[in-house]
């Protein structure tokens, strides 16, 4: 163990002050000491993205950044993205469209997803499944993620048509 | 009546009961992050526990020195076996009916096991604490192979087990054998063999994998020693056994059990089984007197917790010249690694392999099927399959492929010819199965002109020829399969697991005001049961699915019940519920005809209420007769509206499917390119066809990974090869195709709706699918039989060994 540093961060607009070891992962100060548990722990090794969140406007798998590393960052996780009684269209694209099963994977992907789709707001459906591969599902096969994507980017592309 | 009296179908679209795409409850707090995992189960006070484990796959663990471990600062404990003998809890039993060491006693027979278990204050303390307990090994010679396992001169492994005693099945005729378990007619399948016009012989390996769900097990114990009351979270998909079992091996009371299974990340059978882990957060928490905490990380996961397969089917299969077929010969050499902990109903040590004469009218069959040690993990799980059925699925519907060869015949219209023929229903199986149903040959025309079988078959011969004046370097194969699944286990008769009956269960209570709760003995793992078992019950009762809460995994709330694995969570306790429900509805009919003031008899159900015989406006809906339940003194009638039902099904469900997969392989690279799949399924009644379409492309994509890269691989020394999601091939979205999804409908003939199960179904179809394609896009260059995983590097290697390569 070693000497503990004093972070501060920005996590779902929510200014942040905690003291962390330097060895401390971002996932474990989420959902360890800010208890979001969406973000979930499924690999450790960056493959499944299960653990993925925004850190200053980019994907990141959060079980291979230090915590230290987000120092003074934003960081945005799927709890982030919506309130109970407002959710995101993505968020319910994917109930809509059967994107998801046991749910581990979701609130990486959605959170994946998110980026995607303000990375690029019109993606083809081979661009979403590249723009996803670095987030594991075992239950959905993606065939209802890819869909789920397409549609919210649809909607959200209709949504911003419609306001200008 | 006028016009706003809804109709009769507005009535029935508003319960949203079978049939329906109902979109499921569950997605909405899954959507929002809030799902309730083991890992995100906190309390206060809680430590963490985490397994010195082993490096090598075989050697006796000459001490064990946990001094420096200790002295670490928010290290709370470190568990040996030495600690939990006094309590006889160093080693545990097995599902499969032997017994398994929780902590290394003397030795350990393969890489990972447990050791000894670190409690510390966090997981970082833990983990440096890990590192820190020192362990003093001396190696073991390491047999890997089970062949090599049965020599005469083999290493003994197991030298806890009596030499020359019986095991769980039977005589052990070797230090190294487990069992020999058999099924048919041994005498008259090789007379059958012997005598026959046409004989196809091959070896069919179907290779170790693992289930590898996105969340890995865990547990999180917590002994409440004021009120003696032990509560266990964790990943089970049978909470009930696993409470009985904890009984069992603690001494505790099973009332002072409450076993949990909050949301579950995933099963396909990884979290069946017992674990060590398990074991140890119980024993830390009654030591330590707070709550303990086990999560496993991916590599202990994929080198530690229930493999799936690797079993050695030499088959033989016989033939008139005309392509009937008149016997099969199967004998299975099964690895079952150092511990036999196959998660099967105990009096089936290799499961329901004997399913494995398939969809064919097959007059003789035998079955042998060696079990065997070798220094690897235990499990033996049934990887989204029920219980051997994809060993047995993978099994025929090569040796069909090899025939089709050895005939020089269409592989399809060999299979026609041989298909159990609709008016043969219920059918006698020669190794002893009552198939309830089926519709091949309707299946299997509709699945053939789907995708243009002929010109199909056209396409690739011309693509074999371009191939040979080389103006390509792509094949073309054609993966056909018919697969006939057995699950629901099951009879109790003949079905239990630990002792327990597999029977399943539900227990509905309809509230005053006419909403509902229902709890059953199974547990979701992400296949929607709060969704689809409100529909189911919406059906029988008129409440409508959005009005029905649905509970499992709370054993204190639940009924007893055997879980959910090997699709029987739909024919069992979807029976149950069913059952539930029409109990509920028996009881109602003597209210609504009560309030209606005429007797029982005159009043018939009709979608949501009880209506006078030919007086339809005189009625009393489900509401309204629960309400009366709670506030009218009826007579001869108990207060309240509740039931429940334990079911015990009378035989197995056989679901069926056939799956086509059009694959191109590029013979210099290795690499392939699938152009179609198509999956016609058939689960009888379908309850919600969106589930049904989601589980087939789920299970189809663990199918993809299984047959093309997938495996757990061990180099000689017993060292794991693939413990990580680099090395352990899960695809990606973008490895991954689009499949089409078709169905027909052959209901049960004994299940309370017809259902049959459908969540395996793609795993057990679509691993020959896919592996039938490959073998078949070199089918022209003499190939006869290639193992999976088909690879990159094996499917170029089987170009290459054909001279394909110049």
């Amino acid at each position: 163990m070693s000497d503990k540093m004093h972070l501060k961060m920005t996590v779902n607009g929510k200014q942040e002050d905690l003291l962390v070891e330097p060895r401390e992962l971002l996932i474990y100060v989420l959902r360890e000491k800010l208890n979001l548990t969406g973000p979930h722990v499924g690999c450790e090794t960056t493959h499944c993205g299960a653990c993925t969140v925004e850190l200053n406007g980019k994907s990141v798998k959060s079980c291979t950044v230090l915590a230290a590393q987000a120092q003074g960052a934003e960081v945005t996780t799927v709890e982030g993205l919506s309130t109970p009684d407002d959710l995101h269209v993505l968020q319910k694209a994917f109930r809509e469209h059967h994107g998801l099963q046991c749910g581990f994977c979701t609130p990486g992907m959605i959170t994946r997803a998110h980026r995607l789709l303000q990375e690029n707001p019109n993606p083809t459906e081979e661009e979403v499944r590249f723009g996803i591969a670095g987030n594991l599902c075992r239950c959905t096969g993606y065939q209802n993620i890819v869909k789920s994507i397409l549609a919210a980017a649809a909607e959200m592309n209709a949504a911003k048509e419609a306001a200008e | 009546m006028n016009d706003l009296t809804p109709t009769r179908e507005e009535r029935t679209a508003k319960l949203k009961g079978l049939g329906t795409s109902r979109k499921r409850v569950e997605d909405v707090r899954f959507t929002q992050g809030k799902g309730n995992y083991v890992d995100d189960v906190k309390l206060p006070g809680m430590l963490h526990g985490d397994f010195v484990r082993s490096p090598y796959a075989h050697a006796r663990v000459k001490s064990i020195n946990i001094d420096a471990a200790m002295a670490l600062p928010g290290v709370i404990a470190v568990l040996t076996a030495k600690d939990l003998e006094p309590l006889s809890l160093h080693w545990m039993p097995t599902l499969a009916g032997d017994k398994q060491m929780v902590l290394a006693d003397g030795k350990v027979l393969f890489q990972g096991q447990e050791v000894a278990f670190v409690v510390a204050e966090d997981r970082y303390i833990a983990a440096d604490a890990v590192e820190l307990v020192e362990v003093d090994y001396e190696e073991l010679p390491v047999i890997t192979d089970p062949f090599k396992a049965l020599e005469p001169d083999a290493t003994v492994l197991r030298e806890d087990l009596e030499p020359g005693a019986d095991g769980a099945h039977g005589p052990r005729k070797h230090h190294n054998h487990i069992f020999l378990w058999e099924e048919g007619d041994a005498e008259a399948t090789n007379q059958a063999i012997d005598s026959a016009e046409v004989v196809a012989e091959e070896m069919v390996y179907y290779h170790r994998t693992h289930p590898c769900p996105l969340e890995t097990c865990g547990s999180v114990a917590s002994m409440d020693k004021v009120n003696g009351k032990l509560t266990l979270w964790g990943t089970f998909q049978a909470p009930h056994v696993v409470r009985t079992v904890a009984s069992l091996l603690s001494g505790i009371e099973e009332h002072n059990i409450r076993v949990i299974s909050p949301d579950i990340g995933g099963g396909f059978g990884n979290k069946v089984g017992v674990y060590p882990g398990y074991v140890c957060s119980i024993v830390a928490s009654i030591v330590t007197g707070r709550p303990v905490k086990w999560i496993e990380d991916r590599m202990d996961n994929l080198m530690a917790t229930a493999f799936a397969r690797d079993y050695w089917m030499k088959g033989k299969i016989s033939a008139t010249k005309d392509g009937k077929i008149t016997g099969l010969h199967c004998h299975v050499t099964a690895d079952h690694g150092a511990f036999d902990a196959c998660a099967d109903p105990t009096k089936f040590p290799a499961g329901f392999f004997h399913i494995c004469t398939g969809s064919y009218d097959i007059p003789v069959a035998y079955v042998g099927v060696d079990g065997v040690y070798t220094n690897k993990a235990p499990g033996g799980v049934a990887y989204r399959c029920s219980f051997r059925v994809t060993e047995a699925a993978y099994f025929i519907e090569r040796m069909i492929e090899v025939l089709a060869i050895e005939l020089n015949m269409d592989a399809a219209e060999l299979r026609r010819i041989n298909f159990i023929r609709k008016d043969q229903f219920p059918y006698q199986s020669a190794l002893g199965w009552e198939y309830d149903s089926g519709d091949y040959h309707t299946a299997w025309d509709k699945a053939l002109a789907a995708v243009g079988y002929d010109d199909l078959r056209k396409e690739q011969a011309a693509q074999v020829e371009a191939f040979k004046r080389g103006e390509t370097r792509k094949l073309l194969g054609i993966g056909l399969t018919h697969f006939t699944e057995i699950v629901g286990a099951g009879p109790v008769k003949n079905c239990d697991i630990l002792g327990m009956g597999m029977f399943d269960s539900c227990e509905i209570r309809i509230h005053p005001t006419g909403s509902a709760i229902a709890r059953l003995g199974t547990i979701s793992q992400g296949q929607g049961h709060a969704t689809t078992f409100a529909q189911i019950l919406a059906s029988e009762i008129g409440i409508p699915a959005d009005s029905i809460t649905i509970e499992e995994g709370d054993t204190d709330t639940a009924p007893y019940g055997l879980g959910t694995y090997g699709s029987r969570s739909t024919p069992v306790a979807g029976a149950a519920t069913a059952m539930a429900g029409r109990k509920i509805r028996a009881k109602a009919q003597m209210i609504a005809a009560y309030l209606l003031e005429v007797h029982d008899d005159d009043v018939e159900w009709d979608v949501d209420r009880f209506q006078v015989k030919g007086a339809p406006e005189r009625f009393k809906t489900m509401a309204e007769i629960a309400y009366a339940s709670y506030n009218q003194a009826i007579p001869g009638v108990e207060p309240g509206l509740e039931a429940v039902s334990y079911y015990d099904p009378p035989n197995m469900t056989y679901p069926f499917g056939a799956y086509i997969c059009v694959m191109e392989i590029d013979a210099d690279t290795g690499e392939h390119d699938i152009r179609q799949f198509y999956a016609l399924d058939d689960c009888g009644t379908r309850i919600n066809p969106m589930v049904i379409e989601g589980q087939v492309h789920g299970g189809l994509t663990e199918a993809l990974a299984i047959a093309m890269g997938q495996e757990i691989a061990y180099d000689e020394l017993g060292n794991v090869k693939t413990g990580t999601l680099m090395d352990f091939f899960l695809p990606t979205a973008w490895e991954t195709p689009n499949y089409t999804t078709d169905h027909t409908e052959t209901p049960s003939p004994h299940h309370p709706i017809g259902a049959k199960g459908v969540g395996e179904s793609p795993n057990v179809g679509g691993v020959p699918a896919f592996s039938n394609a490959v073998n078949d896009a070199f089918r022209a260059f003499g190939l006869r039989h290639t193992h999976m995983p088909h690879d990159h590097w094996r499917i170029w290697k089987t170009a290459n060994d054909l001279g394909l390569h110049g």
